[in-house]
């Protein structure tokens, strides 16, 4: 049975010929974008040691790229940044908040274990 | 985007009941509400990566000094045949929100286009995956054949930076990661598939709008956002 106190979300979701060029642009440019990021990733994984930095900064900058591009393939790409910001907060911190809980909690074991091991030699 | 979500509703009217304060339809939230979980257990699984290569930090292998085959030749480029597979993927990401955006425009035509190329791009991911297991798997001296220094479950021919336990966690995190992230694009592949069928007869002309390419564009798009992850903290750090 068709019940017609429901509102058709999906219905509304169609953009005009003009609104679609511009929003393939944007495809195109986040497309550019991550490409140059990975090659950039790919390209210091492979020539880090001959440039004379850290390997600290060489992973903080690993991190820092990839959730670059997480954050367009989020918001871009998956739409999320169009959607409604109730939506938005609803999915991003319950995750954020529980993997940053996970993240501290086995670094920190991680490290203690690691220096019982060198302390007894396992 | 155009759409329910971008236009201006009170609150009162939004959060008053009979309709959803977020503007989306059922099927979008769940799909959303799924891919959370399936975030949180790869999450997981990328976390306790990250807690074996802490406690095991001395014994850990370099994945630059083992993956650097490239099919058909025998050159050694690190990495390289694993960047190709992270562009492959996001590539067909690409082709994916152009599909997703052909949808709203009932541009039939093009959502076929798009969504075939999609198809194809995950099916090379997938067959890239395999040969990267059996390159793995044939160990330093290249033959799948000989067991004696495969790289199994138990086992990593490839040694560590002083042998060690690490490279016993780090083959089974290969296997494990990629494993499960391969399960996933392959079923993501069948569902493009289904979509695709769809779409070829002309069932969402019917029903109006094509909002079933975007939620399996979700689902899409959530498996190359977990590829990035991978790549990152199993094949870069």
């Amino acid at each position: 049975m068709k019940r017609d106190d429901i509102i058709e979300y999906s219905l509304d979701n169609h953009h005009s010929e003009e609104d679609g060029v511009k929003i393939r642009k944007k495809i195109w440019f986040v497309t550019a974008l991550l490409t140059i990021i990975t090659a950039a990733e790919v390209l210091l994984g492979v020539f880090w040691g001959n440039m004379g930095v850290s390997w600290a900064i060489v992973k903080s900058a690993f991190i820092i790229l990839t959730l670059v591009k997480a954050g367009y393939i989020v918001m871009v790409f998956m739409h999320l940044g169009d959607e409604r910001k109730a939506m938005r907060w609803v999915i991003l911190i319950p995750y954020a908040f529980f993997i940053m809980y996970l993240i501290f909690i086995l670094f920190y074991d991680a490290t203690v274990l690691y220096n019982v091991r060198m302390l007894f030699g396992l | 985007m155009s759409g329910e979500a971008s236009k201006t509703i009170d609150n009162t009217t939004l959060w008053g009941g009979g309709r959803s304060p977020f503007s989306v339809s059922y099927g979008k939230m769940m799909m959303w509400f799924f891919l959370i979980s399936d975030a949180l257990t790869f999450g997981a699984l990328l976390s306790s990566l990250g807690f074996m290569r802490h406690k095991f930090a001395d014994t850990w292998p370099v994945s630059e000094e083992i993956f650097f085959h490239f099919p058909f030749t025998h050159t050694h480029l690190p990495l390289m045949y694993v960047a190709l597979m992270t562009f492959i993927l996001i590539v067909s990401s690409v082709t994916m929100v152009l599909a997703v955006e052909a949808g709203h425009r009932m541009n039939r035509k093009k959502v076929t286009m798009w969504l075939a190329l999609t198809v194809v791009g995950g099916l090379f991911f997938v067959c890239s995956q395999a040969w990267e297991w059996s390159s793995f798997i044939a160990g330093p001296d290249g033959i799948i054949s000989t067991w004696g220094d495969n790289a199994t479950l138990a086992q990593n021919p490839y040694p560590g930076k002083n042998g060690g336990p690490g490279a016993v966690h780090y083959t089974q995190f290969f296997f494990f990661v990629t494993g499960f992230h391969g399960t996933h694009v392959l079923s993501g592949v069948v569902l493009n598939f289904i979509i695709l069928l769809n779409v070829l007869k002309g069932k969402y002309e019917k029903v109006g709008h094509y909002e079933m390419v975007e939620k399996v564009g979700l689902y899409w798009h959530f498996i190359d956002l977990v590829w990035v992850f991978v790549f990152t903290f199993y094949y870069l750090l």
